[in-house]
């Protein structure tokens, strides 16, 4: 086989391969692995898809159903002896001493590790440029940002530089910079994938996701993953199995399209490919109806009070006493934690840190954190009527195509709205799944299907009848 | 000015009488084998930093998750004390930062813990929660320095020990009654095996918020939390200096700053903990990693039955089953070794059977008195069997209680476990009412005409000379009835 | 507030992080507008309960591992600023 068949193969399809004899796990590693190690490499000059690339394929054929695909992985993810940093210059040089059990549950499952992606620091961001590594790059068009935070997990798979890749998802993360990118992203309910090992950003919201070629590969690398862990107390045994989607047709599926999150706001090409995947859905025979979901509006701003206030909480460990960097120059101890964290941290964490601070502070509490609370629970109960009548949400998955490189680093508030389709559906828990819709102004538009609670094995067959008949094979030309 | 009353509290000049107000917040390290949060094993002394892992290190992406072990004994506290246990309860963060809280929080519970109200004795009970230990932060003095500032060294391996927390109300009025109603905290909390609640190691720990009211007053005064007192004794002391201290400011027309206090028991002094920068803001909100704790019936019933008997019951069964007089019965339930001991001896099945208010009385009494303070009957080597099988042989008059007392010093000194094989060793046995007896008693009142002339005339008093001699003579073998009877059948009195 | 979260800022950073902060706290005031009397706040998505881990011991981290990475340790333990008095 062809290096270049060889990449073009789906994880799936390269798994079969690999388990038919006609190619092995090691030759698969070590063209991703060059690839990969090129494009860390190139610094500036290439994607930045990479903070860390795995220097040896695995010694010993893999005797499990991945084959020995191997997986890139956020940085956000532990990985013993492995740098794990979270794109944050706080956690300098840290090796942790133990695995986050999604990534070695895909290592049980066949699939070794390839890389670390780049990030968002502490998965902050809808655009990949606050990261401590610096922003990575779209292979769509290399002035425009791949989105975020898990920019470099999907620039990497969108650029065939790693065959998938995991990543995580606590307001968008998984699915906007899939869309951004034009790849497949699925966040699942919450707590269907242990968070354990997972760096905290937000935690009643951060889920861990996949980020793959094609919905297939989704539910491949999620079967893998999900299921109670004793050392997540919030995760929880997923119904059955996952199974790998078959549908071809959407029969008697109801999809519902909520006015408050397809109108204003959304750009216009987005908002046609949206309708031209809307006009195919019901080509396959789904029954496509409005939707209501009368506090999605408000849905961001509930959101950019609790992610901030628990991440306030999260990222007070990052002190300089246990690891980490720490300010070499403080006289004492409130110096040490003042200066360590103003140098080690960056302005989006500061500013939501600032944020959180002040929505939990004594005075400010109800009329923030708890109001938002509030909210969330009229956004789930949102959901909750309309899957009386509807089997699907369908929106946008982000308000635009990828926008350039700075363009939106000077107004955290444009940039907080790139996650106004995807934040009700983290808040509500629920699993919602980007796949490519089209094309506006040549970069990819990515259309979102979210679901009930547990809904996934639904969810992904509807995708994938959606996937086949909107047969969106286009690709950035490889590096 | 002040005139001392026994709680400490003065006249404030005139305006009426002051009472202190005192309430309790103890925390407790519950007994379990492994931390709140994590699997780490409880640390009792090892090397620093040996009992770690992700999760009390607080490492990147480490999650807690609740020690079911921990929630059992937080219920069987609020059991005992008779609280309403929450049937739904959530862990909160308490935001602060801290080298020994390696989170920068403290997961502990707010305002939904697990057990609410309840009493002992005359306090009642405000809540009872569970939370997770401080790691320990140690001064490590000038040598070494960093950056011109002095280094402390952190130790992580007490860190994430399960702590109850236990709130009192305002109940308490004097620093005496306060470490009395502890001690019966503390003896409580030992019967249910619920922690080791040592103070000396910090099992036990106590702060005291304190406050000043005018006698009869229903509103409260500002209140300090007074903070580091160790032991009882400096509970006291310490209750007594801050009410002292209240008292002076209350006094020179001042007001009580409501602020945390730190006593220092070799000075005797109290400073102020607080800090100029630490305007406190702990920001509590739900901890998003941990999800409510459910109590369910299954719980409940393993909670009621690990309950063991508390002291109260415990001198109810003591006065109903086996006929102790109320005192025997309180002491031997409130001072759990002695009761323990009593039991042990009681089901020893000794032959011959001793009644069990003299057995009682033996151990709170001769016993007790003979050994070192403190120190727990069953650690000494006099056995309960031993003893029971001792006071056997003196209620069937086979021993005399002087003798006996004799056979219970070599008991405690190991010279032997058989108290009738040290009886006849040594020649202690009671001497029978026969003519040697009677020919003791005889000489004796020979020797004592004065005494023997008052006795005759109807002194009973005075026969105490007559029966020193018959002691002396038969080395306290003699009963004493029995000697008192002959001495009174001879000299027809 | 940066005092709290025991976060310096520069002076540089002060103005722009005020700004900022304002317009977004702004637009987080917007649910303020909405009625939520009686509805009850969300802290858990999914009503999970329990979830309790039983009291056995699982190993511990070997201490030089738990020291590698700090940046500054004896042989023993951490090395801090003494807290002041």
């Amino acid at each position: 086989m062809s290096t270049t068949d060889i990449l073009d193969l789906s994880a799936a399809a390269a798994a079969a391969a690999i388990g038919g004899g006609s190619l092995s796990a090691t030759e698969l590693f070590e063209a991703y692995r060059d690839r990969a190690a090129s494009d860390r490499a190139a610094g500036d000059a290439g994607l930045n898809c990479f903070t860390w690339v795995a220097a040896d394929a695995p010694s010993e054929p893999v005797d499990a159903p991945l084959a020995g695909v191997p997986v890139a992985v956020k940085d956000l993810f532990c990985t013993e002896g492995v740098p794990s940093q979270a794109g944050s210059r706080i956690l300098e040089g840290y090796l942790p001493p133990y695995t986050a059990t999604a990534v070695s549950r895909l290592r049980a499952g066949g699939a070794p590790l390839l890389a670390k992606t780049n990030q968002d620091e502490f998965a902050m961001g809808s655009s990949n440029e606050n990261s401590a590594f610096g922003p990575v790059r779209n292979p769509w068009d290399r002035e425009r940002v791949p989105g975020g935070s898990s920019g470099g997990s999907a620039a990497a798979v969108a650029a065939g530089l790693a065959p998938w890749a995991l990543g995580t998802d606590t307001g968008g993360s998984v699915r906007q910079p899939a869309a951004l990118c034009g790849i497949v992203g699925l966040k699942p309910t919450y707590g269907a994938v242990s968070r354990y090992g997972m760096i905290a950003f937000a935690s009643s919201l951060d889920q861990a996701g996949p980020l793959t070629r094609d919905v297939t590969d989704a539910a491949l690398m999620l079967r893998h993953m999900v299921g109670r862990d004793p050392c997540d107390a919030t995760s929880l045994a997923f119904p059955g199995e996952i199974e790998l989607p078959t549908a071809e047709r959407l029969d008697g599926i109801r999809l519902g399209v909520p006015q408050e999150l397809t109108g204003e706001g959304i750009e216009r090409g987005v908002l046609d490919a949206f309708a031209a995947a809307i006009e195919q859905a019901k080509e396959l025979g789904a029954e496509v109806s409005d939707v209501h979901l009368p506090h999605a509006p408000h849905a961001l701003s509930a959101y950019y009070v609790l992610a901030p206030a628990e991440c306030s909480s999260n990222l007070a460990r990052y002190d300089g006493v246990r690891y980490g960097m720490r300010a070499t120059d403080a006289h004492d101890l409130l110096d040490m934690y003042m200066r360590t964290r103003h140098d080690g941290f960056g302005a989006e964490v500061k500013r939501r840190i600032m944020l959180g601070t002040y929505a939990l502070s004594s005075g400010y509490y109800e009329a923030y954190y708890g109001r938002a609370q509030r909210v969330r629970t009229r956004i789930s109960e949102d959901f909750r009527t309309a899957f009386e009548q509807i089997d699907f949400v369908v929106t946008p998955t982000a308000p635009s195509v990828a926008f350039r490189l700075g363009e939106k680093t000077a107004d955290p508030l444009a940039m907080y709205l790139n996650d106004y389709c995807t934040v009700p559906m983290s808040l509500a828990g629920i699993p919602a799944i980007s796949i490519p819709c089209g094309h506006s102004e040549g970069l990819p538009v990515g259309l979102q299907i979210a679901g009930p609670a547990f809904s996934e094995n639904r969810l992904l067959d509807a995708a994938r009848a959606l996937e086949r008949s909107i047969a969106f094979d286009a690709r950035p030309a490889r590096v | 000015m002040s005139d001392h009353k026994p709680g400490g509290v003065a006249d404030a000049g005139g305006d009426g009488e002051l009472e202190a107000v005192i309430g309790l917040e103890i925390h407790v390290q519950l007994a379990t084998r492994t931390k709140m949060f994590c699997g780490c094993e409880l640390s009792f002394g090892e090397p620093p930093n040996t009992r770690t892992c992700p999760v009390c290190l607080g490492l990147p992406g480490s999650l807690p998750v609740a020690n079911a072990r921990a929630v059992h004994l937080g219920l069987m506290i609020g059991l005992a004390l008779g609280s309403e246990l929450a049937p739904r309860s959530i862990f909160h963060r308490k935001n602060y930062f801290y080298p020994d809280l390696p989170k920068g929080y403290q997961i502990t519970q707010y305002d939904e813990p697990l057990c609410r109200g309840g009493e002992l004795g005359d306090v009642r009970i405000h809540r009872v929660h569970l939370e997770e230990d401080a790691a320990k932060l140690i001064h490590a003095g000038a040598s070494g320095r960093i950056h011109g500032s002095d280094t402390s060294f952190v130790d992580f391996n007490r860190g994430g020990t399960p702590l109850a927390e236990i709130v009192t109300e305002p109940d308490l009025r004097a620093p005496e009654q306060a470490s009395e109603w502890l001690k019966l905290l503390r003896t409580t909390l030992r019967q249910l095996g619920v922690s080791d609640v040592n103070m000396e190691e910090g099992s036990l720990r106590c702060d005291a918020n304190i406050s000043l009211r005018p006698r009869g007053s229903e509103t409260l005064g500002v209140k300090t939390e007074l903070k580091n007192m160790n032991s009882f004794r400096f509970i006291e002391r310490g209750i007594r200096a801050e009410i002292a201290r209240q008292e002076e400011i209350l006094a020179g027309g001042g007001q009580v700053v409501q602020e945390t206090l730190h006593f220092d028991p070799a000075s005797g002094s109290i400073t102020s903990l607080r800090s100029k920068e630490e305007a406190h803001d702990y920001r509590y909100f739900p901890e998003p990693d941990l999800v409510p704790v459910a109590i369910d019936d299954g719980m409940l019933a393993a909670a009621r039955a690990d309950m063991s008997e508390l002291p109260a019951d415990r001198a109810e069964r003591l006065q109903r089953e086996l006929g102790l007089s109320v005192d025997s019965a309180q002491v031997l339930a409130f001072r759990t070794e002695l009761g323990d001991y009593f039991e042990a001896a009681v089901a020893a099945r000794a032959e011959p059977a001793p009644p069990a208010q003299g057995l009682a009385n033996w151990i709170a009494g001769d016993l007790v008195g003979r050994l070192p303070e403190g120190q727990d009957p069953s650690d000494s080597r006099v056995e309960p069997r031993a003893l029971a099988a001792l006071v056997g042989l003196v209620a069937e008059r086979r021993v005399s209680v002087g003798a006996a007392r004799q056979v219970l010093d070599r008991l405690i000194e190991g010279g032997g476990s058989e108290p009738l094989a040290i009886i006849e060793a040594e020649g202690l046995g009671a001497m029978d009412g026969g003519s040697e007896l009677a020919e003791i008693v005889a000489a004796a009142v020979a020797a004592n005409t004065d005494a023997a002339e008052r006795v005759r005339e109807g002194n009973a008093k005075a026969i105490g000379p007559i029966v020193g001699q018959v002691m002396r003579e038969t080395k306290g073998r003699a009963d004493g009835t029995e000697v008192a009877r002959l001495i009174h059948e001879q000299l027809g009195a | 507030m940066a005092a709290l979260a025991r976060l310096a800022l520069g002076e540089e950073e002060v103005e722009p992080m005020a700004r900022e902060l304002s317009a977004v706290l702004d637009h987080v005031a917007r649910i303020s507008e909405l009625d939520l009397e009686n509805v009850p706040p969300t802290s858990h998505v999914v009503e999970v309960t329990g979830a309790l881990r039983a009291d056995e011991p699982t190993p511990c981290l070997p201490r030089e591992v738990v020291l590698s990475q700090a940046p500054l340790a004896n042989d023993e333990g951490f090395l801090v600023p003494s807290p002041q008095a």
